[in-house]
């Protein structure tokens, strides 16, 4: 099923939470929500669920306007970050809960519960712990079991709140390529919040970028990666490089670096920000003409890579990454000085 | 309110102990706290059973079969079986207001319902007096409409209300809190209605905080004396607790059958008292 979500704004007294979000999802996709605490991203997740009301705006699922419709009758599978397992209840019980609330004409009988019970734990591999109770299981247990739960209820769409994120790095990522395989092998509609920029950008189809309420980008991992649309993309994702300056007559100016910028020709001055990862800058043992220069703090040899720290002249570090060829081309040690020039910079000037 | 402690962990080791207090200390604590405890517990309980036996067994059973303390029993078994519910009611209602509503003037709502905690007993009761009593503000009207409540069982039963009301509410409000709405969200999302949210989710969540509040707000209703003796008028048969049944019998010099009375209000607060460990028990 899809979603779209058209124009919402959501405030919890002076906090606004959505400023203004709109997001069509088509159905079968795998959607990540990505953002810092309190950008937002939560809310609209609750929202789609019905646990929030927007101020303004409305939801729709399949076209039909849902937005006044209770989270009961919204079919929805939701899985809370911290799982809100029924703590009295065992795992077959947590599991079957959707299928023993329903309205008794559309109740299954109870051989048929078990049934689909034990299938549904078997999906999430945990037939064995149909008799346990949630606090008797671990994280991942869990979190697989809050899964089977929302599942249970065949719903048209499954919504994650920081699915991962309470677990420690080994299982965060055998569960993420489980939940891959998972939505393939179920095609249904789902949308994942997360702070974590890895998981969204290994486990989703698409990305959408929050921050302070609004949408900053919406696009594919590599999309998002490679075409930050705006500053706060470029910095949220991955470690980044930050030259502040101006731009002037085409030509932008971050302390001795001097590049085209032909997108300002006018002779105005402007603030303006280069970024630059940490694989886009180049080191060289002499000044090249550009003449940004820095210390070398810290080697540190990271596989193929080698991740240098440098010290600028202004006591700011800068990260960069070589290829352990060139590396051991420079064989530059710690304390010595070093030119740096950016291969490749993205430009924002000031609004 | 008391809050059981967590049992320290079991396990002491050698340098656990030498971090403690030395023994003269210890024991000169331990030897206060059980001195103090026997001093001021132990033996009035004890004096209150060996006073109601003083003349014997068949005199202690001819003062609890008397008609007047019969009925005294009858309606402090009424009041408790009517305020308790009420107040249960209440409990659930305001913590679940409380622990799940954003509204204005919540604060209000948690200070008024320590209100009865705060008040002495005597001025609860001496209010009823002045809002239903003959020259009260709606005496005349109550009167007139032939409506009994101060001096009658209706001032006693909304007396035991009125300074018991904190007791499950606090109970609830913190459960109810530290638990998060979490898994009532879940429940509704997976389709259950506002009751079965009710009985399936949070009830069996709260239930032993529920029971614990239940236990002492009976304990409370049934030793009320200070609110109820205002409001009571202490008819005899008619509007006497046993609380109130105790005093009357002790001013008429009847020390053994006063006692016998009150022996059964020691046995509640003991069954009480058990009641509640093992409630506290399951709670933490």
């Amino acid at each position: 099923m899809s979603i779209e979500v058209r124009h919402l704004v959501k405030s919890f007294g002076n906090f606004t939470a959505l400023r203004d979000v709109s997001l069509t999802v088509p159905a079968g996709q795998l959607l990540a929500l990505l953002g810092p605490s309190g950008s937002g991203k939560t809310t609209l997740l609750r929202v789609i669920a019905g646990l929030e009301t927007p101020d303004s705006g409305t939801v729709l699922f399949d076209g039909d306007d849902a937005t006044r419709r209770s989270a009961r009758d919204r079919r929805v599978g939701f899985v809370f970050q911290h799982y809100a397992l029924f703590r009295h209840m065992t795992v077959f019980e947590n599991v079957a809960f959707g299928l023993r609330v329903r309205p008794r004409r559309e109740r299954p009988s109870e051989a048929e519960i078990r049934r689909r019970v034990h299938e549904l734990l078997e999906l999430v591999q945990l037939e064995y712990l149909g008799d346990r109770y949630p606090s008797q299981l671990s994280g991942g247990q869990r979190q697989r079991v809050a899964l089977a739960r929302a599942l249970a209820v065949e719903p048209r769409v499954l919504l994650l709140d920081e699915p991962f994120g309470a677990l420690d790095a080994r299982v965060r990522q055998e569960l993420r390529r489980w939940l891959r395989r998972l939505h393939e092998q179920i095609q249904v509609t789902s949308i994942f919040v997360t702070h974590d920029q890895e998981e969204a950008l290994e486990l989703a189809d698409r990305v959408v970028v929050m921050n302070e309420g609004r949408i900053e980008q919406d696009g594919t991992p590599e999309t998002v990666v490679e075409h930050p649309a705006t500053p706060f993309v470029m910095t949220f994702i991955g470690t980044v490089n930050v030259f502040h300056g101006r731009v002037q007559n085409g030509k932008a100016h971050l302390g001795p670096l001097a590049i085209d910028y032909p997108e300002h020709p006018s002779d105005e001055a402007r603030q303006a920000v280069g970024y630059a990862r940490p694989h886009e800058l180049e080191l060289s043992r002499f000044d090249v003409g550009e003449g940004l220069w820095a210390t070398v703090r810290h080697v540190r040899p990271a596989g193929a890579l080698v991740r240098i720290e440098l010290e600028d002249p202004d006591g700011g570090p800068i990260h960069v990454e070589l290829g352990r060829d060139r590396y051991e081309q420079l064989r530059i040690a710690n304390g010595e000085r070093v030119y740096v020039r950016p291969s490749n910079l993205r430009l924002f000037a000031a609004g | 309110m008391t809050v059981a402690a967590r049992p320290l962990p079991a396990t002491r080791s050698r340098e656990q102990r030498r971090l403690t207090e030395p023994p003269i200390v210890r024991w000169t604590l331990i030897a206060v706290a059980i001195g103090f405890l026997t001093l001021f517990l132990a033996i009035p309980l004890v004096a209150v059973f060996v006073e109601a036996f003083a003349n014997g067994f068949g005199a202690y059973v001819s003062a609890i079969v008397e008609p007047d303390a019969l009925a005294a029993l009858r309606l402090t078994l009424l009041t408790a079986a009517i305020a308790v519910p009420a107040n249960l009611l209440f409990g659930l209602c305001a913590g679940w207001a409380i622990a799940r509503f954003q509204f204005r003037g919540k604060q209000l709502l948690i200070s008024l319902i320590d209100l009865p905690f705060a008040v002495s007993p005597v001025i609860s009761g001496l209010i009823f007096v002045l809002i239903a009593g003959r020259q009260g503000l709606i005496g005349p009207w109550l009167s007139e409409h032939g409506i009994r409540i101060v001096f009658d069982v209706p001032g006693v039963v909304l007396a035991s209300v009125f300074v018991s009301l904190p007791f499950i509410a606090r109970e609830v409000i913190p459960i109810m809190e530290a638990g998060g709405a979490d898994e009532e969200e879940a429940a509704r999302l997976l389709g259950a209605g506002g009751l079965q949210t009710f009985f399936r989710v949070t009830l069996p969540n709260i239930k032993w905080g529920v029971f614990y509040g239940v236990i002492l707000c009976t304990a409370r209703v049934i030793g009320e004396f200070g609110a109820v003796s205002v409001v009571s008028g202490r008819i005899r048969g008619l509007t006497n607790t046993l609380p109130l049944h105790v005093e009357i019998l002790y001013n008429e010099y009847r020390f053994q059958a006063a006692f016998a009375v009150a022996s059964i209000l020691t046995c509640l607060a003991l069954v009480t008292l058990i009641v509640k460990t093992v409630a506290e028990r399951h709670l933490r």
